[in-house]
């Protein structure tokens, strides 16, 4: 019977990984983007997990809403980078430096 | 004698008002007609005056006009004090005013500034009647600032000049430093006595006789001694005492006219007047007293030395007046009230006189002052000559003109002082008289007598003055001559001002002196057998033979004594001392200031360096705001670390 610590620690490392993705990433915006989702993926595990074991269907229901919102925000997302590669020719994370001080 | 008073007052303000506003509309005769009138309606109601108070012998009346306002408990108020020595004051005031002012008709002839010319003399004569007649302090004071102000206008009166402008300023700041003296010694009086009137501060006095003042520290100074010093601060400002005389002389850049009037007849003598007119007051302090008299000896001596090396002349009649005002201000020293006053009082007539004949003589030498171009003219303007002359006669103290009674009276005065240090004045008054001779007479020999040595044109344009200008020539002779004769007897020894003045009994050296009077006639003769006599006649000749018999020797003298000599062109070093200590030190401290306290401090470390902090603080920041997002979201996973880190912390601890 798998516990609730292992699902915690997959959660985690997918979190983990998430985060050196967007870190390490220098390439593609595309993957930045993916990363993002992968890291809501991450928490939803975990909501997933706790609901089960606290018995609580709440948990799933935010995952529903989470997964909706996910969805919608990488709609966006690839829209404004399809934007943005027509702009600029480049979807190099290093290039899309605007903010600059 | 309320109404009259008044109108004594208002009769010159009225004509300042009309010459000034509406000097346009009257025109050059009409203006000079109703300022002459106003002053004329002012000397003619002093006679008056005059006629009720001293040869009636009205007691003295003191009478409030007008309160302007009361504040915690003082009351400050204009109004008149009227006894012997105020009327005095009011006659010579109007009478020298008035001739002055027809004077100016001849010469300020050509002068575009003619209206504003009288609407300043007319003023001038408001504010000096303002200032002798007040019966408070406050009222004085504002008589002090004012005739400050006129003066400092005439001295202006020509003020494209360089030379005027700087000496009206001069005369303004020097006037200042003696202005704060006096304004503190106003403050002691109020905060003493609790009143600014003379009646009740004089009635207070001698309650406060041995109040002290704590003024520095812990030291306790005689309160009288305090008050008195910083009243006669303010009186060696206005009335050019050592070390404030400095700009007396330069003020000699006014028209001729009122180098008559104010520095020398009447303005600068308000310091005597006033010191006479506290004279409840210094009578209680010895130390105040022997101050005075130094100065005064200081002045009287020292300064009749620079008028022995001048060559503008009327600088040397300005120096001559510097003398004669330590004279007085020896006087006011010995506590001869009296003697002082009456010195002042001839003093205005043979002075006022002195100046218009070197006035009269620059407008025939086409306003060339220097003597050495002058010479001989006594031929060409007989009547300047000899009323000249009379005035010179009048000052160096001849017997039987007025300067031979009242200096002779000064002398005598000092000489039976005890005063600490009438020893010294004694000294350098009596010196100073064979001083006075001799440049008094410098003077008339260099610019009548001798060899013409004035060019060709001017030569040939040479003559006698117009009536205007020779009329109160005449008008002041008469009196340079008369006046001691007439005012000796009665003004010195007799009761004349009552109690105007107050003389402490172990003071009163004139009360010693009037057991001696016997009259004009055996005055005279014991006059001249006395030294100041001797010496007068000796400097007279002294001049006679050094500028007329053989005049290469002064070159000689002035050669073999070159180091003096050169103290005397540079008269002590007082100009030049105040321009780098004083001028320039306020100069190096504005700069520096400026330098260091606006340019570094305030601009540079202030705004400059505020708004260069921001812009290197922020030059610092900009640095984390690279624009990649994985640097943003770097900051944020370790914001989240230290937010859990604190969380877990808590849990834990």
């Amino acid at each position: 019977m798998l516990a609730l610590a292992d699902f915690l620690i997959v959660g985690a490392i997918l979190f983990c990984l998430s985060v050196a993705g967007i870190f390490i990433n220098r390439k593609n915006i595309i993957v930045l983007l993916m990363c993002v989702e992968l890291m809501l993926l991450a928490v939803n595990l975990n909501f997933v997990a706790f609901s089960h074991f606290n018995q609580d269907i709440s948990g799933q229901v935010f995952v529903f809403f989470i997964l909706t919102v996910a969805a919608a925000e990488s709609a966006i997302g690839l829209a404004i980078l399809v934007v943005l590669f027509r702009n600029r020719s480049s979807i190099n994370v290093d290039d899309i430096s605007a903010m600059r001080g | 004698m309320k109404e009259l008073c008044l109108a004594i007052v208002l009769a010159p303000l009225a004509g300042a008002i009309a010459a000034g506003l509406f000097g346009r509309v009257l025109g050059r005769s009409l203006t000079h007609w109703v300022t002459i009138l106003g002053v004329g309606a002012a000397f003619v109601m002093s006679c008056m005056v005059f006629n009720d108070i001293v040869i009636n012998g009205m007691a003295a009346q003191n009478f409030t006009l007008y309160q302007w306002l009361q504040s915690g408990g003082v009351d400050f108020k204009v109004g008149f004090l009227i006894d012997p020595l105020t009327v005095t004051m009011m006659v010579v005031v109007t009478f020298v005013s008035w001739m002055v002012h027809i004077y100016t008709i001849g010469y300020m002839h050509d002068d575009p500034g003619y209206q504003r010319f009288f609407s300043y003399i007319s003023l001038f004569t408001f504010a000096m009647l303002m200032l002798v007649m007040s019966n408070n302090f406050l009222q004085l004071f504002f008589g002090w600032e004012a005739v400050g102000l006129v003066s400092y206008l005439l001295i202006g009166f020509w003020f494209k000049r360089d030379t005027a402008i700087y000496a009206n300023l001069k005369a303004f700041l020097v006037n200042r430093v003696g202005d704060f003296g006096f304004l503190l010694g106003i403050a002691a009086v109020l905060m003493y006595f609790g009143s600014l009137d003379y009646a009740e501060v004089f009635a207070k006095a001698p309650t406060l006789a041995d109040a002290t003042i704590n003024v520095w520290g812990s030291q306790q100074w005689s309160l009288m001694t305090f008050t008195c010093l910083c009243l006669f601060v303010g009186a060696m400002g206005k009335s050019a005492q050592v070390p404030l005389h400095v700009w007396l002389p330069d003020s000699m850049e006014g028209p001729t006219p009122i180098s008559a009037l104010i520095h020398a007849a009447t303005m600068v003598t308000a310091g005597i007047f006033m010191v006479s007119r506290m004279s409840p007051l210094f009578e209680l302090s010895t130390t105040a007293l022997s101050v005075v008299m130094l100065i005064g000896a200081t002045t009287a001596f020292f300064m009749g030395l620079l008028g022995l090396v001048q060559n503008d002349i009327k600088r040397v009649v300005a120096y001559s007046t510097l003398s004669q005002l330590g004279y007085m201000t020896v006087a006011l020293g010995a506590s001869a009230y009296a003697a002082a006053i009456f010195h002042l009082f001839t003093h205005a007539f043979f002075k006022a006189l002195l100046f218009l004949a070197a006035g009269s003589v620059i407008i025939g030498m086409h306003h060339d002052q220097d003597m050495r171009n002058m010479g001989g003219l006594r031929r060409h303007m007989p009547i300047t000559w000899l009323t000249c002359l009379i005035g010179s006669l009048a000052l160096i103290g001849f017997p039987g003109t007025a300067g031979f009674f009242s200096k002779d009276i000064i002398i005598e005065a000092v000489k039976a002082s005890t005063t600490p240090g009438a020893g010294i004045a004694y000294w350098a008054c009596l010196i100073g008289v064979f001083i006075t001779a001799l440049y008094s007479f410098r003077l008339v020999f260099l610019v009548f007598h001798g060899k013409e040595r004035m060019d060709h044109h001017t030569r040939e344009h040479l003559h006698e003055s117009p009536a205007v200008v020779w009329v109160p020539l005449v008008a002041l002779a008469g009196p340079s001559l008369a006046a001691g004769v007439l005012g000796a007897g009665s003004m010195v020894f007799g009761d004349y001002f009552g109690t105007a003045i107050a003389v402490a009994a172990d003071h009163d050296v004139i009360g010693g002196l009037a057991s001696h009077w016997h009259g004009v006639i055996p005055f005279i003769t014991h006059g001249m057998l006395q030294p100041p006599f001797f010496l007068a006649m000796s400097g007279v000749v002294v001049a006679w033979f050094l500028y007329l018999k053989r005049p290469e020797i002064p070159g000689r003298i002035a050669a073999a004594f070159a180091p003096l000599h050169a103290l005397l062109l540079d008269k002590y070093g007082f100009d030049r001392f105040n321009d780098w200590f004083f001028a320039g030190g306020a100069r190096r401290t504005g700069s520096g200031l400026w330098r260091w306290g606006d340019v570094a401090v305030i601009d540079g470390g202030m705004v400059n360096g505020s708004a260069r902090l921001v812009g290197w603080l922020s030059g610092v920041m900009r640095q984390v705001q690279s624009g990649y997002l994985y640097h943003y979201a770097f900051a944020m996973i370790l914001g989240l670390l230290a937010l859990l880190g604190v969380f877990v912390h808590h849990l834990f601890v």
